[in-house]
């Protein structure tokens, strides 16, 4: 079953759910990016649940003008100008006020909201039971889509791609560095302006599919998903828009396998599953790669330590240490060095005396600087350089054994 | 109106209203100075999980155990925001956005699997609560205040808001001093020994439990207006953190009033039929008080930012 859904052989709305909730994806995943790496990611939060006003608005218009008060893209219009009031009062409560973001944020997402609810409970009671259908909104609903609709989020995703395509060079640059951009003459409030109207044109498309209190998800798991994998933002972007084409897509064909699995919810499971992945595995960030680096660096200091009290003569009584030794051949379990253990102790103590006359010596600055304690010394400085060193210590001592 | 109507009908309502805007508005002043605000965001969005898995543990919509899943729930989600951010060095915005969208959508999820038809559970109810349907019909009025047989019937959302306003402002007078310490000057406060970690926490879990008890009377949607936009609204009327307190309250008060009657009576003065969402309303009324707070407040300008428009 899931197998015929992953390939598209579930029928035309299972279908057209897929596709649109592809393009989606992509769509979000790309522009939730910028909003991410301008450390603004719960702006989204604001935008999405500020469209709740308008779409009851556009509908109550509607009906009042003879309409059937359900035409997508009326509603669309609406939630997109609601959005856009929401996202100006925003920015001017951060501007003119001395409230933080984070409140601005709150305070226009729960007011609109409110205020959205309470347009809500206008529409049940107008009359026939005709509001069937705006609740989806909240949580997304694909079972009834259309070609049309799907056409609209094909159109509007389209849009802001190509749109993102043409400003990820400022927009990057005001995310990384907006005194700078601004300095070198980008207007970046207007910059800002229109990576918040991307962000709402997703918002605005994505209020079908999973509706406006987990579109949130879309613009944020993906970025953050891709930003464990690599370093470059344009190769974030991309990640990030292919992470979320592949949630939307798996998401919706997953939900139409079974009863009883509503499309919105799976997308944002599926786009979690892939986050926790790349938390977990990723190369570098991840947090498994992190756990490794650290147990290589104590396996480092404890070989380390553990050469250099051998060196001296000096017991162990570390039980990490004397395991590590052992377990590279360098000393017995009761802490006597071996023939090899031994050899490098004394290599060991040798290089540690070595950076000492390095350290002490205002000519190899440079070279002393990397001193960590666990860095060899003939990655620093060439071999006539340490027969140089070698002879400011003078001729080798034993070792006791 | 007499009181033989507005005791049964618009008391308790009317009261659970107060106090809920009360014990969020509270721990909310700390948060939006502490710019902690959307905690009580991301803490509404993942009661939903906990109340549906509360539900399916004990098989019956019973306050307790569904007071204790949304706690528990709420415990579980900070500190996985909190070990994502660590763990995957992410921005503490973004690992909040991770983790509520997804605990929300499980929630959801959990919802449309389980089998709810019989019972009164649904996602609309969780965000805009049943604020007018808490009646006290063994009330007839004014003297049943006084009587203990009519006050048993009392909705029993009443006494546990009541219980935990009174647990809020314990928690915010006790530990007054060191929370204004910390939440202005964190490093003088762990000079002076105040475990500023450990409060912080305990700040977020008093707000939890607020954001919990108000969310199982009123619904969401009042529990993030609350906590934010009349300690917001205070912020930009004063510059004494004391002053600020009490000038939530006002707020939180005023928007609780206004908004319920506005959403009961409001309709009908407008020849209506019906009256509209009390939640919403009250919402919508403390958005109101902030606009004006933000356009007319005496300390709405950033000190020592130039004066403007």
């Amino acid at each position: 079953m899931l197998g015929d859904a992953l390939l598209l052989q579930l029928g035309y709305n299972a279908t057209l759910v897929a596709i649109g909730a592809t393009l989606l994806g992509i769509a979000a995943g790309s522009t939730g990016t910028f909003l991410f790496l301008r450390k603004r990611a719960l702006v989204s939060d604001a935008i999405s649940h500020a469209t709740l006003p308008g779409v009851c608005l556009a509908f109550i218009v509607m009906v009042m003008l003879g309409g059937d008060g359900r035409n997508l893209v009326g509603l669309l219009l609406g939630s997109a100008i609601s959005a856009w009031i929401g996202l100006v009062c925003l920015s001017w409560l951060v501007r003119h006020t001395r409230l933080a973001e984070d409140a601005a944020i709150g305070a226009v997402l729960s007011v609109f909201f409110g205020f959205g609810i309470v347009l809500l409970t206008v529409i049940q009671t107008m009359g026939s039971g005709r509001q069937a259908g705006l609740e989806g909104f909240l949580l997304g609903s694909t079972a009834g889509m259309l070609w049309a609709d799907a056409m609209v989020i094909a159109i509007g995703g389209a849009v802001t791609l190509a749109l993102i395509l043409l400003l990820r060079r400022p927009m990057t640059l005001v995310a990384f560095d907006p005194e700078y951009a601004q300095a070198r003459g980008l207007p970046v409030a207007r910059i800002d302006l229109a990576m918040m109207g991307l962000v709402m044109a997703v918002t605005v498309v994505g209020l079908k599919i999973v509706g406006l209190i987990l579109i949130v998800a879309l613009l944020i798991i993906p970025p953050v998903t891709a930003r464990f994998w690599t370093e470059r933002s344009d190769q974030v972007v991309l990640l990030a828009g292919i992470v979320g084409g592949l949630s939307g897509f798996v998401g919706a064909a997953v939900s139409a396998s079974a009863p009883n699995l509503p499309t919105g919810p799976i997308i944002v499971l599926v786009s979690f599953g892939c986050f926790t992945v790349s938390l977990l595995l990723a190369p570098g960030r991840g947090a498994l790669a992190a756990l490794l680096r650290h147990l290589r660096f104590q396996k480092r200091v404890h070989l380390r330590q553990g050469l250099l009290a051998l060196a001296q003569g000096q017991p162990i009584y570390e039980a990490l240490t004397l395991r590590l030794l052992r377990r590279a051949g360098l000393a017995r379990a009761d802490g006597v060095a071996t023939d090899m253990g031994r050899a490098r102790a004394a290599k060991a103590l040798r290089d540690e005396r070595r950076w000492q006359v390095v350290r002490s010596d205002q000519a190899h600055e440079a070279a002393a600087a990397l001193y960590d304690g666990l860095r060899d010394i003939e990655t620093v400085l060439t071999r006539d350089q340490i027969a140089e060193v070698d002879r400011a210590i003078g001729s080798p001592e034993g070792v006791p054994a | 109106m007499n009181g033989a109507e507005f005791v049964p009908l618009s008391l308790p309502p009317l009261l659970i209203g107060i106090f809920a805007a009360i014990a969020c508005a509270l721990p909310g002043n700390f948060l939006v100075l502490r710019r902690q605000a959307l905690i009580g965001d991301a803490i509404s969005h993942v009661v939903l999980p906990g109340i549906v898995v509360a539900f399916l543990a004990t098989g019956m919509i019973a306050a307790w155990p569904m007071m204790l899943g949304a706690a528990g729930a709420a415990v579980i989600a900070v500190v996985l925001i909190e070990l994502i951010r660590r763990l995957g060095r992410i921005e503490p915005g973004a690992a909040m956005g991770v983790v509520f969208t997804s605990m929300f959508a499980a929630g959801v999820l959990l919802l449309e699997q389980s089998d709810t038809s019989a019972v009164h559970l649904d996602v609309e109810h969780a965000l805009y609560g049943n604020l007018e349907s808490l009646i006290w019909l063994d009330a007839t009025g004014w003297g049943s205040l006084l009587d203990i047989e009519a006050l048993r019937g009392m909705p029993a959302e009443l006494p546990r808001m009541a219980i935990t306003l009174v647990g809020v402002a314990v928690f915010t007078l006790l530990f007054w001093r060191s929370l204004k310490l910390s939440t202005f000057d964190e490093g003088f406060a762990r000079t002076l020994g105040i475990r500023t970690d450990l409060l912080s926490f305990a700040l977020v879990i008093t707000a939890a439990v607020a954001a919990v008890a108000a969310f199982d009377a009123v619904g969401s949607i009042i529990v993030i207006a609350m906590f934010i936009c009349p300690p917001a609204a205070a912020r930009l009327m004063t510059n004494r953190l004391e002053h600020q307190v009490a000038w939530s309250v006002v707020f939180a008060i005023a928007s609780a009033v206004i908004g319920y009657v506005a959403a009961g009576y409001g309709p009908l003065w407008l020849g209506a039929q019906d009256a509209v969402s009390a939640a919403g309303m009250i919402a919508t009324v403390s958005g109101l008080i902030l606009a004006l707070t933000a356009r007319f407040g005496p300390c709405r300008h950033r000190s020592g930012a130039p004066q403007q428009g």
